[in-house]
Parts: C-alpha cells; structure tokens; sequence
C-alpha cells in the first residue's frame, strides 16, 4: 500500500464527504427504560444497530458520543427511541442529524401508546425511508480511511505478535495519507517519554507526558490499574509490562494530536485518544469495559477497528466492523471462527511480522468493500455508552497542519 | 524472526540484548532449552506459553527490563531460568490485581 489514492472499496458518501463503508440505520435509546423497545425495531432487520445511553439525568458527554455516532460516516438514518420523560434533550440530537442531511425520526413511548405502536412505528419508519431513499456511492481511497486500535484480553504474546503488527499497518497507513486512532493513556504508563519524542510540536510533548501523568493519578485514586486478572494468567506481571506492548500498536512514526472522546480527529495522521478524564475522578472508571473505547474509537472518526487479542476476545461493536488479530497461536486454534488474522503465526516461525501486516492490509481493504467480519458474521453488535466528564482537548493538542 | 530459519524456532525469545527475561514461545516443561540468541537455558520450572523466565541470576530490588524497558522491579532473588511473574515482580506504579488464588 504506498499508493494512498488507490481505491479499495466503492462506499456511502454522506453530505458532508465522508465515505462510509457500511450504510447502518441507528436505533436509538435515549434511557434504559427504552432499550427494549429499540431491541425490538431493530430484531431481524439486516445492517440496523442498537445503540444508545441508559441514564436518567442528561449527560453533556453522552450527548456528544451520540450525536458523533448518529452522524458516523457508517451511518445512514436514524431512529431516536424516548420513553418521554428522560432527561436527555432528544430535540437538540433531532435537530443534529437532521442538519447532518440524514433521516431522522423520534419516537416517544409514552406519546405513541406505548410498546407495541411504538415498535410498530419504528419498524415501518425504517422500511419506508430505505425504500425511498437511494445510497450514494462513491469511491473510498486509503487516504479516506480512519482506523482504530484496542487491545483487550492482552496477554504475554500481545506485545510481540499483534501489537507490532498493527504498529507497522499504522506507519504504512499514514505514510500513505490515511489516518490512524491509539488509545488508553492508562494503558501506555511508562510510555510517556517515548511517545513525547514522536509528538510533532513540544507543546503536544508537554501535553502527552501530562495527560498520562493525570492517567496515573486517576487509576492511582481508583486503587485499579487497567489491568485484568487474565493478563496475569497470560504472563503479562506489571501494568507497565502490558502498556510496553500496548504501545507497540501505535508503530514508530510521528504523533500529530491528541483527542478526548466525542472530538473527531481532524485527520490524517497518527492520534492518540486520550479516554481518561479531567479532574478528580467521578463517574467511576473511565471506561468500564473493551466496548466503551471502542466507542470511543468511532465516535472518534473510525471506520473500522482492529483489536488485538492474546486471551481470545470475541465482540464486535454497533455502526463500525471490529477486524480481531489474534496474538496467541493457541488462542486462534481454539478461537478460529471468532478471529480474522492470525498474528500468532508470528511466535511460531511461520511468518514474519510484516507479511502479517500484508494480510491485515488486505483485511482491512476486504472489509472496507463490504465483506462481514468475524464478528459481524456472529452478530455482534456490543455498545457500551455510561456517565463521563469529558472536554474536547485544547489547541496544544491539535497542533495546526499547514498542507494538510 | 523465525521467517526463513529452517529448522525449530527457539523455544525462548530475547527480545532485547540487554533484557533479563525471555519469553517462552510455547508451553516450556523444565529442562534446557535454547533462547532465540542461540543460548541454552535451563529452565527451572514449568512456563506457559506469554510467560518470563530469569535469562540471568536478579536479585531482590532489581529493574528488570523487557524489550529495552523497565517493567517493573524484582521482590525476591531469583535464579536464572525460574518464572518471573506476581510472585516475585512487582509494579513500579501501580499494584497488579489477581483473582483470589492469585495468576496462574
């Protein structure tokens, strides 16, 4: 891949020239209290996903996740599903997609009469705006590709399979012009030093040593690093160790800015996703499980993620395709079907890391043009979305790209 | 790595000159075994697959590095070719969380 204007896939232009590579229709939940009836439009239709938040009290950062979901470029329509009486400001995420130039509608349980009238509403929405409205295709080259990273079930194979060979697809990929999203400053404790001298400018150094710095002191107060009772059963000691191989993932190339939650990487280049947030902590951890960052990651701009795995994960997530590396051989063995690249290869000789990168390369391309990945093909649609307190990173953190 | 080698790949991985741990390729039952710069190591216990082994006597109070790189420091002297794990590395930042019963 060094010709980054080379198209890979035919995919869905949206009105404000992103491409999407699947064309998703959004159920939405706006509280808990709603989510059985947004299960229910959704069940048995193809390529309509449930996502949506289960509180009560409104949420400044739940909202933005929201509307960055609503208006993914994987995403066509929308249906925003209240019970009515939440506190969530249903109209102002309306208006949002609405001005997006996307199909919106909402329904309101206790408006519509309830469960069966609001299922059925929701259901013929969806088939009438489908049969009405055409998609818009048009060419996606790797310049237009933003992809995720995340590591979750890590293990002491991690950092020397997978990791690295996400690593050395991201230093392809934006060497060819795309884009590229690593994330957890609490999983890259100790790696702050080194990712500073890959920052662009020493005010984004500053910014990535202090931002992990305020990641330590977060876990440090919540008494828990990021680390799980699995990544000690597979040979990963110290939360050090795992963020050694975590940060591999990111290759060895230029760091360009930093982003929070819900802020879209102005692209391209290499990010760092900064989930942890400001201030003391409230609200809990910052994200509770894999599937929270990888909302994150595409609330953030991805089009798809690819998540390294040695334990064996097998989620997927809804509005973006989740590509699996499998960093343990023994692990794909067991895990074949849930896997779409097996990195293990590495660790038994039977490839290098590099023609592993050659096959994610090609997965990636695959999977952009349309063909399910494991995950997808299994029906997983994970979506995790909980209280934080998050501000968009300031200018530091986005150093200007004259050029870009 | 391993790519082009021909024959067995090494059962442990040095994955930096200066590191004190190796990584065994597979799961490693005690005896000698070589190490990916060609060293025979006899290794003291058995080690699953992802886990460390000592490539040289540490003793208490010791960093050890991994990959060019501190991971944390050693809690009680260790031989060469014995586990390294929970047991006798800990964290320099934060404290490692196990299951009751402790990592396996």
């Amino acid at each position: 891949m060094t010709d980054g204007d080379a198209v890979i896939a035919e995919g869905y232009r949206r009105d404000d020239g992103r491409i999407g590579i699947r064309d998703v229709t959004v159920v939405v939940y706006l509280v808990e209290c709603a989510r059985a009836v947004a299960d229910a439009i959704a069940v048995g239709v193809d390529d309509v996903h449930v996502i949506g938040f289960g509180g009560c009290y409104p949420s400044d950062y739940a909202h933005r996740m929201l509307e960055r979901l609503c208006t993914h470029q994987n995403v066509g329509a929308a249906v925003l599903v209240s019970l009515g009486c939440e506190g969530f400001d249903r109209g102002a995420l309306e208006r949002t997609i609405a001005a997006s130039g996307r199909p919106v509608t909402t329904l309101v349980i206790q408006d519509l009469g309830g469960t069966r009238t609001t299922v059925a509403a929701g259901r013929r929405w969806i088939a009438e705006t489908r049969a009405s409205s055409a998609s818009h295709r048009a060419p996606l080259r790797w310049t237009d590709l933003v992809v995720g990273t995340i590591c979750g079930g890590s293990d002491g194979t991690s950092g020397i399979t997978a990791n690295p060979v996400v690593g050395r697809v991201f230093d392809r990929l934006v060497a060819a012009g795309g884009t590229a999203i690593f994330e957890e400053t609490g999983e890259l404790i100790g790696c702050e030093h080194d990712m500073a001298g890959r920052a662009v400018t020493a005010a984004l150094a500053d910014e990535i040593v202090a931002r992990v710095a305020k990641a330590a002191r977060f876990y440090t107060e919540m008494g828990h690093g990021s680390f799980s009772p699995g990544n000690a059963d597979g040979g990963l000691t110290t939360l050090e160790e795992k963020a050694l191989g975590a940060y591999s993932k990111s290759g060895t190339g230029p760091i360009h800015g930093v982003v929070t939650p819900a802020q879209p990487v102005p692209g391209p280049g290499l990010y760092l996703l900064d989930v942890v947030p400001e201030g003391p902590p409230r609200w809990g951890y910052p994200n509770i499980n894999d599937n929270a960052e990888i909302a994150e990651l595409i609330a953030a701009g991805a089009h798809l993620v690819l998540f390294t795995t040695g334990r064996g994960s097998v989620v997927g997530s809804a509005v973006a395709p989740v590509v699996k590396v499998c960093a343990n051989p023994e692990t794909y063995r067991r895990m074949a079907d849930d896997m779409d690249v097996d990195a293990g290869a590495v660790i038994e000789g039977r490839a290098g890391l590099d023609d592993v990168a050659d096959e994610l390369l090609t997965v990636i391309a695959a999977t952009a043009a349309g063909r399910p990945t494991a995950s997808e093909g299994l029906a997983h649609r994970e979506f995790v979305l909980t209280y934080k307190s998050s501000e968009p990173a300031g200018p530091g953190c986005l150093p200007t790209r004259s050029g870009a | 790595m391993g790519r082009g080698a021909g024959h067995e790949p090494p059962a442990l991985l040095l994955l930096a000159a200066d590191d004190d741990v190796l990584i065994a390729v597979r799961d490693l039952d005690p005896g000698v075994h070589v190490a990916s710069d060609g060293r025979p190591i006899e290794v003291l216990e058995p080690v699953r697959l992802g886990h460390k082994v000592a490539a040289r006597p540490i003793r208490a109070g010791e960093r050890v590095l991994r990959c060019g790189v501190p991971i944390g420091s050693l809690t009680a002297d260790t031989a060469a070719g014995a586990w390294v794990h929970t047991h006798n590395l800990r964290s320099d930042y934060l404290p490692t969380f196990a299951r009751r019963g402790g990592a396996q």
